[in-house]
């Protein structure tokens, strides 16, 4: 049955994959080796937590933190049960996102990622807390943050308990800035709503992936409020370069690598303890 | 006493749920003003009127649902920032610009003094009328409305003034030149400044507190809501139209989404409810100002003078320790 929620983005199952930009036909292993990349074009397919740690962190560093947050339908929101049931499922997540500790090139860094496929990558309680954890982690060990966004917004079923967790994420972003300590922000494909207007934006560094929606309302909000179309290519990670707000596209090809450089740069003028 | 009652202003725009209470209060006007025009004595008549007038207006707020506080916290009598600018402060000097882009009037910001107190006030500012509705964007403030704010909050840390921000917004405009310069990025910077900034602030939901757009002048030491306003990540309306494809359901979303000061201060969002008076501020606008007033007051006194490395850690644990109240 899960297939039938998937966003037509993801890697969809099946021994082949049919690029929905250039048509070619991905041997499926073949595309989850390459991370969610098209040989061919290079389309960007949305990929899951645990394939994305893996792809930024050195083989066999990561381990997972946080897990003790877990989703409760605090608000007795008419269907979230479900919803959080089915997301299970189809995911195999246990929440929206996956925050750890790991190396990237040799260095040790906390690293969170989150995951579109788990209630579109809604940022609630439990979203907010792991992503506090993994920033007071980056300052006790006074290592980098790196995070990967890739979420519709704040969770609604959470109400505004969902909202502050804007205010949590980005003092715990603040307090890591005050140590001297960098982060880099990674936006993904889509990247709205209450997650890029917090921690995601504010990166000390800011990656976005080509070709990823990155917006504060979503384009169908924007439409229906101006009551006309929106030009092509608007809010797409190179109209955000062109308007200033981003400090590179990268291609997940050489996330890891360019990644890297950044934080060596930004740990230069500071002494390891 | 019951002069005192008769004397509040029957607002010129009813509420479906206030029908009632707007009928009883056009009849006790008109016998009022046949006793005054006619010199009878007509006390007999009115006052049981106004004692049920009264129980009326009474019984009926008890008994809110919460899609009747969103439709209070929209009144357009509802008393606005600039209403409590004109009735609470003795001076008011208002500043403009954030220095990179432009002036919006969708938010205002300026120097604030009530008696010795003096404070920087930032407020959403919706507009009375038409014209001035338009050039406030109903309150739907641009990133420039957030970065004036940021620039002017930045300028009171300076100079060691407290803050205190009214929140009545929508949400945050959801436009083409708002996301060209950057609406996410101009929230998510004052959200992050506003949990660390070096002076004390007090922020309070006025009316409405629509998301991100409430948010983005919405962090600080304490924070208070008034009894019929709201505060929510999403308007019942924009949650209906997602859950149900219909947004004519949004009172059954407004219930879900626990908005109302009480669900809020249980969840630990807000730290006190401001009492409104009996049928909502804006049957009395003055009572309302004066309320807030005296509170503000306390709380400025209260925080002046705390040492600040305490206070910006105590806001800190606050914001950490969110919604961990409702696990007990």
């Amino acid at each position: 049955m899960g297939w039938k929620f998937r966003k037509k983005k993801n890697i969809p199952g099946g021994l082949w994959v049919k690029c929905p930009s250039c048509n070619a036909m991905l041997q499926r292993k073949k595309l989850e080796e390459a991370f969610g990349v098209c040989h061919d074009c290079e389309h960007h397919f949305r990929i899951g937590s645990r394939q994305r740690a893996a792809s930024l962190l050195d083989e066999g560093s990561f381990v997972e933190f946080g897990n003790d947050f877990l989703p409760r339908d605090l608000l007795e929101f008419s269907g979230y049960d479900g919803t959080l049931e089915r997301s299970r499922k189809r995911s195999g997540m246990n929440e929206a996102v996956l925050v750890g500790e790991g190396r990237m090139e040799g260095m040790e860094i906390a690293i969170g990622c989150l995951d579109f496929s788990f209630v579109g990558g809604s940022m609630g309680m439990v979203v907010g807390s792991r992503i506090m954890a993994a920033a007071e982690h980056a300052l006790e060990k006074s290592t980098p943050l790196v995070l990967v966004a890739m979420s519709g917004g704040a969770r609604m079923q959470e109400g505004a308990l969902s909202l502050m967790q804007m205010a949590r994420t980005s003092a715990a972003i603040a307090k890591l800035g005050e140590a001297g300590l960098p982060y880099v922000s990674i936006l993904a494909d889509p990247c709205t709503g209450g997650v890029i207007a917090s921690f995601a934006a504010l990166g000390d560094v800011i990656i976005a992936e080509p070709g990823a929606l990155i917006g504060f309302a979503g384009p169908r909000v924007i439409q229906t409020t101006i009551g006309a179309q929106l030009p092509e290519g608007f809010q797409r990670a190179e109209f955000l370069l062109e308007h200033g707000f981003i400090d590179r596209i990268c291609s997940r090809t050489t996330l890891r690598a360019e990644v890297a450089s950044c934080l060596r740069f930004l740990s230069t003028g500071r002494q390891t303890a | 006493m019951a002069d005192k009652k008769g004397v509040r202003e029957t607002p010129r725009i009813g509420l479906p749920f206030e029908r009632p209470i707007v009928e009883l209060e056009l009849k006790i006007g008109e016998l009022k003003s046949l006793s005054e025009s006619t010199g009878m004595n007509l006390n007999g008549e009115l006052t049981p009127l106004v004692d049920k007038l009264d129980k009326m207006t009474r019984d009926i707020y008890d008994n809110l649902e919460p899609y009747d506080v969103v439709q209070i916290a929209r009144h357009p009598l509802r008393p606005q920032t600039s209403d409590y600018i004109a009735g609470m402060l003795d001076e008011y000097v208002e500043l403009h610009g954030d220095r990179h882009y432009g002036e919006d009037r969708a938010i205002t910001t300026g120097f604030a003094r009530i008696g010795e107190q003096r404070f920087l006030l930032v407020g959403h500012r919706k507009g009375k009328e038409t014209k001035e509705n338009i050039a406030c964007n109903w309150g739907c403030a641009h990133p420039e409305g957030y970065r004036k704010a940021l620039q002017k909050m930045r300028l009171a840390e300076k100079f060691g003034l407290p803050i205190v921000t009214l929140i009545n917004t929508p949400g945050a405009y959801p436009g083409v030149g708002a996301e060209e310069r950057g609406q996410a990025w101009a929230i998510a910077e004052n959200i992050m400044v506003m949990s660390r900034l070096r002076t004390p602030i007090i922020c309070v939901v006025i009316g409405e507190g629509g998301s991100g757009g409430a948010l983005g002048i919405g962090v600080g030491d304490r924070v208070l809501m008034l009894e019929y306003a709201y505060y929510s990540v999403i308007s019942p309306e924009g949650c209906a139209a997602i859950l149900w494809k219909d947004g004519e359901k949004a009172p059954a979303a407004a219930e879900a989404l626990r908005l109302t000061s009480k669900d809020l201060k249980r969840f630990g969002i807000v730290d006190d409810v401001v009492p409104e008076p009996v049928g909502g501020a804006h049957r009395q606008p003055d009572t309302m100002v004066q309320t807030l007033k005296e509170r503000l007051v306390g709380l400025l006194a209260d925080l002046d003078g705390r040492n600040i490395d305490e206070l910006v850690e105590e806001r800190y644990a606050r914001l950490k320790n969110l919604g961990q109240l409702a696990d007990t």
